[in-house]
């Protein structure tokens, strides 16, 4: 497929470089800005390998936070951003899941209709329909919570249309042998279907976990308290601080900080990926 | 074991029917083979069986019980398909056990009902492996072996042969025929291929466009096929089917003198079909079919002999080598014992033999 010729592999490797080099620098220079004290960076030069203060940078945003940005600690912003992030991927799972399940493998009056409703309604981003489900939020009480934070983020139209598209691809054979061997739906569903289905799950797993880290302006809205502010909120207030200059140090801390649990999740999910490319027999 | 009984059975898909009105009866023990073209509503005929399919109209009994809204899992059958169905996550043994576990059996009897029926089918060694690492024929073996671990009263078929390489369908065809009965259980086997058919087949059902064109064992549906669709679609090459002309108490073929149709038999309409196995036409230097060659294939222990007369097309098979070369003329006789007779609008046999 590729061809082995010593040139055309420097050449793709070369792009390869640039490609990484290109990502990687910015993430590069913020790491070094984290460990800097601030008046380093504040100076006409940027330095470009790591300082002396990692430690204490690192450590002052996990206990005290930042004081001009209300002191709120990372560590607990980014629990916040954790728990979301996790109950928003494993809740879109869970809920298309099974309303995929529903629509592909159940014969019910408007089957096509409600999947096409499914797929309007939803297929308008959160910021469209954000007035609306404020107001719905806000008349429900759940303003500062962290139902107000998940529920409304939590059923995708995305997810349930990609796990319809791999149900169809199951071949109809193994659900009548599991008739046969007399499982019912929902044991079909545990049974063979969820199994099956594991690296698509891992998949919009990674998706929809960094979706959900990722949130900024619906965390923003529906949060005064700061005690459920999330990490990508938290980024922007640090750097809007009135009329001082910000803390570059400590802002860039909190950004590689805020980084690590979405690359930790798309390594860790990484593997299921290359098995479920492997494994492509259903 | 068991008795199957279709009374009645039809399918219909909207405005198209399917199946149009089956009965069938299925002895205990008997193998059945479903043979017919593609699209001939044979999977559905096997389907409506199995519970997969819901039944138009008419009913079926398995010994006695009205099963029609049955579910499968309590109709006492089990399946193989096509491309084997097994569960690609499961182990060997796992697949096995499924439908076990499901019932409700304890961990040994399972152990031990999945060691004896691997055992049987020779794939106790695989127990352990996923069905991706299966070769076509042993994912063939574990299909079977998931289905005869349920000790089903009756067993069902949808093509099983069909994904295999031509040697290893011959091979898992006796072996198919050895376990069945061995087990005796009753069979219903599907298949659009009349090699299985023949061999297979206590006896045979021939379907086509959803109408049962015959049902006997193989040799009364090859020696006497009750309409043209039969003739022409068991036996390799086909039976020859001419349209003939009747005139007094003679049949003509192409304004050529065949045969005389003896006193005691009446064909009423001025034209027939005349159906003769290329075997049973016998050369014959003084014979009334003159035939011009076309086309000539040496299989070796015999040879095939395609000819035309005017617009007929005929096949020979006539026993050791032959000198011919094509363009060659050949005397044959038809020997009025082995010829059938059938009607030209409705394809039906038309009754009373010669002799």
């Amino acid at each position: 497929m590729v061809e082995n010729r010593p040139i055309s592999r420097y050449i793709a490797h070369g792009i390869l470089i640039i490609g990484v080099v290109i990502t990687f620098l910015p993430i590069w220079l913020a790491f070094v800005a984290s460990t800097h004290p601030v008046d380093r960076l504040l100076n006409d030069q940027m330095p470009f390998w790591p300082g002396d203060q990692l430690l204490e940078n690192y450590g002052t945003v996990l206990s005290e936070g930042m004081k001009k940005a209300g002191g709120v600690p990372v560590g607990t912003m980014m629990l916040n951003s954790l728990i979301m992030a996790l109950a928003i991927a494993i809740g879109k799972i869970f809920i298309s899941f099974l309303s995929a399940f529903a629509i592909v493998y159940f014969r019910f009056p408007f089957r096509r209709t409600i999947f096409w409703m499914i797929f309007i309604t939803l297929m308008l981003p959160v910021e469209v329909r954000i007035l609306p489900t404020f107001e719905i939020v806000a008349n429900l009480g759940m303003l500062n919570s962290y139902g107000g934070l998940i529920i409304p983020l939590i059923a995708s139209a995305t997810a349930t249309f990609l796990f319809r598209q791999f149900f169809l691809t199951v071949p109809d054979e193994l659900l009548e042998a599991a008739r046969i061997d007399g499982a019912g739906p929902m044991r079909f569903l545990k049974d063979i279907l969820l199994p099956l289905s594991r690296t698509s799950i891992a998949a919009l797993f990674v998706i929809q976990f960094i979706y959900g880290w990722n949130q900024f302006l619906w965390p923003l809205l529906v949060t005064t308290d700061q005690s459920l502010y999330t990490i990508v909120m938290g980024i922007r207030s640090m750097i809007t601080v009135g009329d001082s200059e910000p803390t570059w140090h400590l802002i860039m801390a909190t950004v590689i900080l805020a980084m690590l649990p979405p690359v930790l999740v798309v390594m860790l999910m990484q593997r299921q990926f290359v098995k479920g490319l492997v494994e492509t027999e259903k | 074991m068991a008795e199957l009984k279709l009374e009645k059975v039809r399918k219909n898909y909207g405005q198209v029917t399917a199946i149009h009105q089956i009965d069938l009866q299925v002895k205990n023990g008997e193998f059945l083979v479903i043979v017919g073209p593609s699209g001939c509503g044979k999977s559905t005929l096997l389907r409506m069986v199995a519970g997969l399919e819901a039944i138009s109209d008419g009913d079926i009994y398995i010994n006695e019980k009205h099963v029609n809204e049955v579910e499968p899992k309590d109709r006492q059958i089990a399946m193989v398909f096509q491309n084997y169905a097994l569960y690609p996550h499961m182990s060997v043994f796992n697949n096995m056990a499924y439908g076990l576990k499901i019932a409700g059996l304890n961990r040994s009897d399972i152990q031990k009902r999945v060691h004896e029926v691997s055992e049987i089918l020779e794939i106790k060694s695989l127990l352990d492996r996923k069905p991706r690492q299966l070769s076509g024929g042993q994912r063939q073996r574990v299909a079977m072996g998931r289905a005869i671990v349920r000790n089903p009263a009756l067993f069902l078929f949808d093509e099983p042969l069909s994904n295999l390489d031509a040697k290893l369908r011959v091979q898992m065809r006796i072996e198919i025929k050895q376990l069945q009965r061995r087990l005796g259980i009753t069979t219903l086997y599907v298949t659009h291929d009349q090699v299985e058919a023949m061999t297979l087949a206590d006896r045979l059902l021939v379907m086509n466009a959803g109408i049962a064109e015959q049902i006997g064992t193989p040799l009364e549906i090859y020696e006497h096929p009750q309409t043209t669709f039969v003739a022409g679609f068991i036996g390799s090459p086909p039976m020859n089917l001419l349209q003939c002309v009747v005139n007094g108490h003679q049949i003509f073929l192409e304004k050529q003198a065949l045969l005389g149709i003896p006193p005691s038999r009446n064909i009423e309409k001025p034209s027939v079909v005349l159906g003769i196995r290329p075997e049973h036409l016998v050369l014959d230097p003084q014979g009334p079919l003159n035939l011009t060659i076309d086309l000539v294939e040496t299989l070796g222990a015999d040879t095939l002999v395609y000819a035309h007369l005017g617009r007929q097309r005929i096949v020979a098979r006539l026993p050791d080598h032959h000198k011919v070369s094509l363009g060659d003329q050949m005397r044959f006789t038809i020997p009025p014992e082995r010829a059938n007779f059938f009607d030209v609008d409705s394809g039906k046999k038309i009754a009373a033999k010669f002799s």
